[in-house]
């Protein structure tokens, strides 16, 4: 069959970035499909918002700390973007999130200063937007905390978490919980369905409460129900009378499924539509311009003609770039020009895993308009985008929701828009 | 052949990153301890499967092979396919029940029951004989059950003739509008002749999908392959092939090349290329401004489930945007994955309870969706719907049909 013309807008990657593109574009009436190989990072990363969290020092307000860390990096994404856009991109997105399909669910904070959470494991991770279900955690200060494990969570564990965070001087301590469950192990998932249910949290509250002292604050894996969290955080505070918060676990993330689900109902809402389970195999061009992309589908490759595409397929650990055993570093999608690719004799990695890794920084050759270069349509969002390391600056979610959020503005301004409308 | 393949999809194991993604979207192994979830049978057993030597992991015939684990893995680890081709190797090892056998073949079902229909409705909703045939037979005795309409799609297709318009389609019914649901497949043509299409409907038999699935894999490819030499001949005059079960055309696009290692044939190959979901279709012809839109309103709530097997399609839910042409049509979009059923996975006696708790997230949506049906593009989902969620439940195609205003069906 001959390519649809339909869309104006086709995304590349369901992430923080893709979907936050898209459902921008949608919802300001323009036709929008997201193509997507599987589900992004969301499932992986904590669900908190990360804007700015070291410079490289821990950054207590990013609001104060940005413009000199822009002002040092002229190739950063966030000097692309510009500070203003991160605030309204938070924003636009904690409005979303609060619309959502989890009655009540919200996230808190801004940028005026930056929550210290604890991780899994106890150690201190700033984050400027949170789930409210995260928000009691905040060290430094504030009352002792008790760090609740469930046995059958074997990937968390309150002792070790409990006595990192003693180490930061917040006194802590851990327990753990046993409860009836039809097999030896369950991920987080599972107990976060579990804690859907009012019965269950009546039945684990029970349990725990004679476990708890004096005034601590209870500090449980990020398990409190995955439909509705808003209900089984608050009954969780309510039964044992002291205030609750979530620690993010390692995958599978539930807050970042939560976070998942609000912006696909979003995307929906608003008349976006979603392909997963596909692969963008390349585009068909005029010129510049990509007027179609090819899509592998069961049994043939399928065209999505499209106006303009968004490209948020992320970076090497989204296989969004690709890096040969030839040392050629490629986008994989359209074998777009990159930027930032250390060059031959340079160092392209850091000795330590932590550390600073030139090679992270490689991203796709962008216009200050996100338009990829040598192309008239195509923009890019989120982790594609060169010039950061966000596990090192703490940056990634601020990267990805305001690129998304900006790429949007620009897509619908831009010449392949205005001249179709 | 089916070595090679398997080397493939046993390659696409090594960039399993361990990330559980697939663990968050299994229906099955959320709900019971006997799958303990597609990464650990898949990529990281598949590594225990050596050649001919025997299996040393059971838990894989507890998947359901719906699917959905190689959809969401963002690293393109063909899971339910290795999985698939686990799940045969155990089934040659340990033997296949007869029970297995039968439900795996929809047409010798079809052709016993539907000249009996009313003695088989009647027997297949008695308790007694119910209770009997969970203990021979080991099919649940509450597991959902399709009514046999008491006549074949084929009888109505021998007497119609679609107006030529020379732009011609193949129509692939499937067992299911053959046997169970022939309304389904005359408003199929309806909207399809509407829409300027002259339709076809060559003579075909079973894809061969409930073989595959019960690990059946020699007589499974015997079906596809007779179906795709009846179809290959139409498809190289040119025609498109067009089905409404989306599980039968899934087999017919991928599921048989890949899983039984049909990749090669030059039939298969071309029908897989040129086969449709109808709803697929019709949303390519929206795209291009093609699809006719003389929509009346159907002032109704409807919930739309789209199935896994459709989802594999990798298409989005072309249903949902067609749907959403329908004036005063609400559509709720119900995202709980999975029914349970299956196909036939969920009617037998050790999984049924299985399904039903795969299914409990949707059948409560679908409760508090408040519509008054549930649309839904595969029929034993359908079944599963209608049994677990107590809503009627329908095929996307036949609410569009109602919308153009086009006559019932006989």
């Amino acid at each position: 069959m001959r390519p649809s013309l339909g869309y104006d807008v086709a995304v590349v990657g369901a992430g923080v970035a893709g979907l936050t593109a898209a459902t921008r574009m949608a919802e300001s009436g323009a036709r929008v499909v997201v193509l997507a190989k599987g589900v992004g990072s969301t499932h992986l990363a904590a669900g908190t918002v990360d804007v700015l969290g070291y410079d490289p020092d821990r950054v207590s307000s990013p609001a104060r700390s940005l413009p000199a860390f822009v002002a040092a990096r002229p190739d950063h994404p966030y000097s692309l973007l510009g500070v203003d856009a991160i605030t309204l991109a938070l924003d636009w997105f904690a409005e979303r999130i609060e619309r959502g399909p989890q009655p009540g669910y919200r996230y808190v904070g801004d940028l005026e200063r930056n929550y210290l959470l604890p991780t899994a494991v106890g150690a201190a991770r700033p984050s400027a937007l949170v789930p409210e279900t995260m928000a009691e955690g905040a060290l430094g200060g504030g009352r002792p905390i008790c760090v609740v494990g469930v046995r059958v969570l074997r990937e968390f564990h309150p002792t070790l978490c409990a006595a990192n965070i003693a180490r930061m001087g917040v006194a802590a301590r851990g327990v753990e919980v046993k409860i009836d469950v039809d097999r030896p192990e369950l991920n987080a998932l599972g107990l976060a369905r579990r804690f859907d249910d009012p019965v269950f949290r009546r039945d684990f509250a029970a349990r725990l409460a004679p476990s708890l002292e004096g005034d601590e604050r209870v500090g449980l894996p990020a398990v409190l129900g995955l439909r509705d969290p808003h209900a089984a955080w608050s009954d969780l505070q309510d039964r044992l009378g002291r205030p609750v918060f979530e620690i993010p676990t390692p995958p599978p993330s539930v807050p970042g499924m939560r976070l998942f689900d609000a912006l696909r109902a979003a995307l929906r809402a608003a008349g976006g539509r979603l392909v997963m389970g596909t692969r963008v195999m390349g585009a068909e061009r005029e010129g510049a311009r990509v007027t179609a992309l090819r899509v592998d589908t069961a049994g043939r490759e399928t065209t999505f003609g499209a106006r303009c595409v968004v490209l948020a397929t992320g970076g090497f650990a989204s296989g969004g770039l690709a890096l040969g055993s030839d040392w050629v570093v490629r986008e994989t999608v359209l074998g777009l020009p990159l930027r930032g690719v250390p060059t031959a004799g340079s160092p392209r990695f850091g000795a330590e895993y932590f550390g600073e890794q030139p090679m992270a920084r490689a991203g796709v050759a962008v216009e200050p308009s996100q338009r990829a270069e040598q192309t008239e349509n195509v923009f890019v969002a989120g982790a594609a985008l060169p010039g950061a390391e966000p596990w090192r600056e703490g940056s990634g979610e601020g990267i990805s929701l305001t690129s998304g959020h900006r790429a949007a503005e620009l897509v619908l301004a831009s010449d392949g828009l205005a001249a179709a409308a | 052949m089916t070595e090679v393949l398997h080397e493939l999809l046993r390659g696409s194991l090594d960039h399993c990153v361990k990330c559980t993604i697939c663990e968050t979207a299994c229906p099955v192994s959320n709900v019971t301890p006997l799958f303990p979830g597609p990464k650990y049978a898949g990529p990281q057993a598949e590594r225990y499967r050596v050649g001919d030597e025997p299996s040393v992991e059971w838990s894989v015939d507890y998947c359901s092979g719906c699917g959905i684990c190689t959809q969401v893995c963002p690293q393109g680890v063909k899971i339910a396919e290795i999985n698939a081709l686990a799940r045969h190797k155990l089934k040659q090892q340990k033997g296949v029940p007869l029970r297995d056998r039968i439900i795996a073949r929809p047409t010798v079902l079809g052709r016993l029951g539907t000249p009996t229909a009313a003695l088989a409705n009647a027997s297949l909703r008695s308790r007694p004989v119910r209770v009997v045939a969970e203990r021979v037979l080991g099919v649940h005795r509450d597991a959902p059950v399709a009514r046999f309409a008491g006549r074949t799609f084929r009888s109505w297709a021998r007497r119609h003739s679609s107006p030529a318009t020379g732009r011609r389609i193949v129509y692939f019914h499937g067992c299911g509008t053959q046997y169970y649901e022939p309304d389904v497949g005359e408003k199929t043509v309806a909207v399809l002749e509407h829409n300027g299409y002259q339709v076809e409907i060559p003579k075909q038999d079973c894809c061969g999908l409930p073989l595959q699935s019960n690990g059946l894999f020699d007589d499974a490819r015997k079906y596809v392959l007779r179906l795709a030499r009846a179809l290959a001949p139409h498809a190289r005059d040119g025609a498109l092939i067009v089905g409404n079960a989306t599980s039968c055309t899934l087999m017919l696009k991928r599921e048989a090349r890949e899983i039984l290692g049909l990749a090669d044939d030059p039939d298969l190959k071309l029908v897989s290329e040129r086969t449709y979901d109808v709803c697929e279709l019709l949303l390519e012809l929206h795209d291009r401004g093609e699809l006719k839109t003389d929509l009346q309103p159907v002032e109704e709530v409807v919930a739309y489930h789209a199935p896994c097997q459709q989802q594999g399609h990798g298409i989005g839910k072309p249903a949902l945007e067609l749907l959403a042409l329908v004036p005063g049509l609400e559509v709720r979009e119900l995202d709980a994955r999975c029914c349970g059923i299956a196909g036939t996975y969920g009617i037998k006696r050790e999984k049924y309870d299985i399904a039903m708790a795969a299914g409990a997230d949707l059948f409560e949506q679908i409760g508090a969706s408040q519509a008054d049906l549930v649309a839904c593009d595969s029929e034993t989902c359908r079944w599963q719907i209608e049994h677990g969620a107590r809503k009627p439940s329908a095929h996307p195609i036949e609410l569009l049909h109602r919308a153009y205003g086009l006559p019932q069906p006989s």
